[in-house]
Formats: structure tokens, C-alpha cells, sequence
């Protein structure tokens, strides 16, 4: 394999909220930095910034400190529209409750990124049908996901979020909403496009047999990222080692 | 674009009852729209259309002097120092170049008896000329001729509604009826007319002018009618009748002389000032069908808050999202502009049809009017509710339980 190429790059990172009279610290020093074709799980209990530091990464929040580099960007520099055309393209996500949009068939939900990216119906239809095949659901094009079992649906929100070819699979508790067999298989369809694509996953989740099968976990309490490293056996993992020194140096 | 109205439509469809609901308000405004200013604008067609038929080239005298053009009623007595009498209609008839025919007229309620019937009509004293000015015709028998306007006559021609009510079937051609106290001999019966302005010009009974100022005893002419020759010769033909009378009146302006086109633009303010009144009020329940829009447009940017967020997330600029919501608003409104207009142009064509005398018109400007206020009332009770859509936080957006 070649030089790993970084794809996220974080530098003491933090998000203020403003509360009333005091500023809610949500994350603080946050360092950390992803390279292409990573599998990486994030953890940490609920209210510890790990959903924030999702947002950050997706672009879809701003950092208040520190700097974000995505694809070699810093995102401070980029306006919204060009945040927007980042998340299109680099970016694909999937969320707990799939997010689906109701009454339009799956083929229609899949190709909705497309049109934001300007592409036209008739190639936007032929690569949504494309990504669906890739989640095996080939058959099931002009189901609309109300009658589709959570799986399914996870899976079109999945064929949604690859359909831009994006670097970067960005999962929000992805297994959440789902039995355990359909966790299984979703699990198992994120390592295939890890291995066989190259796709970037990064997973945020609680759930521990999940984070087990990423090659990397990092462990946020309390918005400071706690661990850094490969999986750890024996559950809860309670141990506090010294964050990787896989961040560069500021240049 | 062509994106955001398939987008506007399919969202639509998804929430029909609602969509069906919410664009209600603007059919209605818009049916107002069409049917309130098809009104006003029958109502101006049909003045037009009245107007253009008392009498080409009209010149209109009335004693009085008004220096703007006003209404139809003058100042009658008011300032007049000197009333016009049939010596001014002479002095008109040997000077007047610019002017064919002329005929004093005067006006006034009378009580008609025929054996034991009687009915209050509208005594109409004119000349021998009246007929060919206002573009009413004798029907059967003669009408009053130059001699029995020299000669003081008492003769009188009837209308048809008149002849109804005190003859029914007999002949009154030859028959003695009595006008006031004076016994008056029938020489002739008008032509039908009909209703005009609101006034039966069937209801009237002519007499000779002179025997009219008898009637009535008194010098004084209501007025004066005659006509330019030539149509381009009416500012003038109204100058020199202007100066005929003066000269008359050790040169004071006493008189007015108004045109048909100064009697078509006066009623044509009036149906102007009609129109847009009816224009106002219906814009009213318009403004209504618009905050109704814009009532439904925050409800479904609240309930579709996280849809927001995904869209966001996938890749949609502010003004993706400020768009769709903008063109969703638009497509209720020309939705239901469009519904209006066809019902309003519907009702028109049925109401046209049963009542063919009721003045209504759909022309292809209200057309107009009423589907570009539809867009209107679509992009400003669209804005709103898009902007606050576009504002959303993506990150609370998706948050939204």
C-alpha cells in the first residue's frame, strides 16, 4: 500500500455553546487525524460530544476552536454553499432513524443527492440504481421505505450515502434502530465497502460489539478524546491510555 | 427549476386534503378577482356601448357654466344668470357652420290620461331634429315636425311602455290623451328601445319642445342638443357653439358644451373608480387565501424540520431549501389561481348565458390580473416560511424529534 493519505485532520478542536450566563464546553483539545481508507468506531457515553465532534467532521457544525481539515480543506475557509457541495461530495451519511424521506420510493430517496450535485435525472436514476444493487437491493427500487423492514431501510440509507462516490461514510449509530441480525448484516455491508471500495467509515456508537470489529476506536468522555487506538478487549473497556501520537504536526 | 416544482408537486400530493385546503383561500380570491372586476368591466363595456349609441358626433348644451368635466348633472339654475331659450336654438340653427341640426330640450314629470288611465311618465319636449341626434326612431306615425314646433302643437309621441300601460291593445295613432290639464293628439309611437343606464327609454312621452315650455311655463331650456358635421370637427363645432351663445350674452360664458366623448369619459371614470373598488375588496379575501398559505407553509416547515436537516446533510444549500419551500408556495397559489380563474370563467359563461342583460365580462386581463396576484400572494406568503426553513440549523434540524 502506498503512503496512507490523511483525510481528516483535527488540531485541539473545541465547541462552545452559549448557555445563558456560561458557555457549555461540549469539546475541548481535540487532535486527532483519520487517513483514507481508515475503519474508525467513536465512542463514549451519551452527552459526551461524541455526536458534536460528528456534526464537526461532517460539516455540518462549525468548531469554535481549533481547525478541521477535510480532504486537505480547512473547513473555517469554506461558505455554506461550498460546505454544502463538501458534504455532497466527500461526505455520505447515515443516521440512526435513516432518515428516509416518506412517500417516495426508494430509488427516488437514493438519488436525491444527485440533484444536488447537478446531475441529470436520467444518469442520477442509472447510479441510484447502481448503489442500490452495491446494498442488494436491486429488487426492491420502487418500494416506498414505509414498507420496508428497518434493515431494508438502512440499507437505501446506506445506498443513499455512497451514491456520490463519497471518501468518507459518516454512520450515527447506525445500528441503533435495528435487531440484532440486521445490525449484523449492516455491520458486515460497512466492512465491504471499507475492503472492497476504499471507503473511509467512521462509525459513532455505543454499542461495543460493533466497535470491536472497527480496526480503530476512539474514546470520547467528557468532550476530550480519552483513547485512541485499536479495539480493546474485556468489556466496559475502562482503561485510559495516552492518546496515539498520530497527529501530525500544525504545518 | 423545473427540479423544485416536480419536487413543490410531489409534496403537495403527498398531503392532498391539506394542499386542497390551504389553496381554497386563493381560489376564492382569485373567483373574486374574475367575477368582481368581470363585473365592473361589463358594467364599463356596457356604458360604452350605450354612450356609442345616443347619436354620433353629439353636442351636449347645458346652461351653466362647469369649467372641468364632471358629471352628467349640471348645476341647473346655480349660477345661471341667463337661461337658454329657444331663441339661442334659432341663433344656432342660422349661424352654426360646423353644425347639422339643432333642437332645444326640456324635461319634466307628467301625469298622462287616457279615458280612465293614467300614468307619471317623463314629458320630453324637443324639436324636429331630436330623433336623428339621439338615434331614436318614430315607429309608427310621424314625430314632432318643424311645424308643430313653430305652430305650438299639442301633439305627442309615445313610447312603447307607455302605450302598454294606457292603450293595451287599442290603436292610440289619432287618439286624445291629456297631458297635465291640456288635451294633446297621439302622432306617432317610438320605436323600442329598451332599458338604458337604468332609465326605460320606453317610458317617456315626446312633445313638441315650445308646447313643453308652455307645459311647464317657463322660458328655459334644459338644454340644447345638436352635432358636429364631421367627427374631427367636434372640438371645434363645440367652440363655435360656445361663442354663438356668448355673443348672445354680451360675450359671458354661460353655457357648457360637452361631447359624446366627454359624456364616455366621464361615465368611464366612474366605472374606473368602480373596477378598482371591486379590485380592492376582492383583493381582500385574496390577502385572506395568502396568510392561509402562509399559515400551512410554517406548520409543514415545523413538521418537515428534520427532512430539512437530511437534505442539508446530502448536500442542499441554503437556497436549495429556500427554494423548494418558495416554489411550494408558488405551486398552491397558481394552483389555485388557475382552479379560480376556470371556475371564475365558468360562472361567466353560465351567467352570460342565462341572463344575457347582466353585464359581466372575463377579458384576457383579468386573466391576467388574477393569476399574476396568484404568483404574488404565493412568493409573499412564501417567504416567510422559506426563510426560516433556509435559517435552520442543519445540526438542530436533524436533532428535531
Amino acid at each position: 500500500m502506498s503512503e496512507p493519505e490523511p483525510l481528516i485532520v483535527a488540531r485541539d478542536l473545541g465547541r462552545t455553546f452559549p448557555m445563558g450566563e456560561e458557555d457549555l464546553r461540549v469539546l475541548r483539545g481535540v487532535s486527532f487525524r483519520i487517513d483514507r481508507g481508515e475503519y474508525v468506531a467513536i465512542l463514549g457515553p451519551s452527552g459526551s460530544g461524541k455526536s458534536t465532534l460528528m456534526y464537526l467532521i461532517g460539516c455540518l457544525d462549525t468548531p469554535t476552536e481549533g481547525t478541521l481539515e477535510l480532504a486537505g480543506t480547512d473547513v473555517a475557509t469554506l461558505t455554506d454553499a461550498e460546505l454544502a457541495a463538501l458534504r455532497n461530495e466527500v461526505i455520505g451519511f447515515v443516521f440512526q432513524a435513516f432518515n428516509l424521506l416518506p412517500r417516495t420510493t426508494a430509488l427516488e430517496n437514493v438519488a436525491l443527492p444527485l440533484r444536488y450535485a447537478g446531475v441529470s435525472p436520467r444518469e442520477r436514476r442509472k447510479r441510484a440504481k447502481e448503489a442500490l444493487e452495491r446494498v442488494g437491493l436491486g429488487a426492491r427500487l420502487d418500494h416506498p421505505p414505509e414498507r420496508m423492514s428497518g434493515g431494508e431501510r438502512q440499507r437505501v440509507a446506506i445506498a443513499r450515502a455512497i451514491v456520490t462516490r463519497p471518501s468518507l461514510l459518516l454512520c450515527d449509530e447506525p445500528t441503533g434502530n435495528l435487531d440484532q441480525r440486521a445490525g449484523r448484516e449492516i455491520t458486515a455491508l460497512f466492512e465491504r465497502l471499507n475492503a472492497e471500495d476504499g471507503v473511509t467509515v467512521v462509525l459513532v456508537t455505543h454499542d461495543p460489539l460493533i466497535a470491536r470489529r472497527a480496526r480503530r476506536n476512539l474514546r470520547v468522555v467528557d468532550g476530550e478524546i480519552l483513547y485512541d487506538g485499536p479495539p480493546l478487549d474485556g468489556l466496559p473497556t475502562p482503561a485510559v491510555v495516552e492518546p496515539s501520537a498520530s497527529v501530525p504536526p500544525a504545518a | 427549476m423545473l427540479e423544485y416544482i416536480r419536487s413543490a408537486l410531489s409534496a403537495l400530493l403527498a398531503n392532498k386534503v391539506r394542499a386542497a385546503l390551504t389553496m381554497l383561500g386563493v381560489v376564492i380570491g382569485v373567483l373574486a378577482v374574475t367575477l368582481l372586476v368581470g363585473v365592473g368591466d361589463g358594467a364599463r363595456l356596457y356604458i360604452e356601448h350605450t354612450l356609442e349609441g345616443i347619436g354620433a358626433n353629439l353636442l351636449f348644451v347645458t346652461p351653466g357654466r362647469r369649467e372641468t368635466r364632471g358629471s352628467m348633472a349640471g348645476p341647473r339654475g346655480g349660477n345661471v344668470t341667463r337661461p337658454m331659450t329657444m331663441e339661442d336654438v334659432r341663433a344656432l340653427e342660422r349661424q352654426g357652420t360646423l353644425i347639422r341640426e339643432v333642437t332645444g330640450a326640456t324635461q319634466g314629470g307628467g301625469t298622462i290620461k287616457y279615458k280612465d288611465r293614467r300614468r307619471d311618465t317623463l314629458v320630453f319636449g324637443v324639436g324636429a331634429a331630436f330623433p336623428d341626434l339621439r338615434n331614436m326612431h318614430v315607429g309608427v306615425g310621424s314625430f314632432v315636425r318643424q311645424e308643430d314646433v313653430d305652430a305650438r302643437r299639442r301633439v305627442a309621441v309615445l313610447g312603447r311602455t307607455v302605450v302598454r300601460e294606457l292603450f293595451g291593445d287599442e290603436n292610440p295613432l289619432g287618439k286624445s290623451i291629456r297631458i297635465g290639464e291640456a288635451r294633446y293628439r297621439v302622432s306617432g309611437i317610438m320605436e323600442e328601445k329598451g332599458a338604458s343606464l337604468g332609465m326605460d327609454l320606453d317610458d317617456m312621452v315626446f312633445i313638441p319642445v315650445t308646447s313643453a315650455l308652455d307645459l311647464f311655463g317657463t322660458d328655459a331650456l334644459g338644454s340644447i342638443m345638436t352635432a358636429a358635421k364631421n367627427k374631427d370637427d367636434v372640438p371645434a363645432a363645440m367652440a363655435e357653439v360656445d361663442d354663438i351663445l356668448a355673443r348672445r350674452r354680451h360675450g359671458e360664458r354661460e353655457v357648457t358644451v360637452q361631447s359624446q366623448d366627454d359624456l364616455l369619459a366621464t361615465f368611464g371614470q366612474l366605472t374606473n373608480a368602480m373596477t378598482w373598488m371591486l379590485l380592492a375588496i376582492a383583493s381582500i379575501s385574496l390577502v385572506v387565501g395568502g396568510i392561509g398559505i402562509m399559515n400551512i407553509m410554517l406548520v409543514s416547515v415545523r413538521e418537515r424540520t428534520r427532512e430539512i436537516g437530511v437534505r442539508r446533510a446530502l448536500g442542499a444549500t441554503r437556497s436549495d431549501i429556500l427554494w423548494q419551500f418558495l416554489v411550494e408556495s408558488m405551486a398552491l397559489s397558481v394552483l389555485g389561481g388557475l382552479i379560480g380563474l376556470a371556475l371564475g370563467m365558468a360562472i361567466a359563461f353560465a351567467v352570460r348565458h342565462a341572463a344575457p342583460d347582466v353585464p359581466l365580462a372575463v377579458s384576457p386581463w383579468i386573466a391576467m390580473v388574477a393569476l399574476s396576484s396568484a404568483v404574488v400572494v404565493g412568493v409573499i406568503s412564501g417567504v416567510v416560511p422559506a426563510r426560516r426553513a433556509a435559517k435552520l440549523d442543519p445540526v438542530e434540524a436533524l436533532r428535531y424529534e
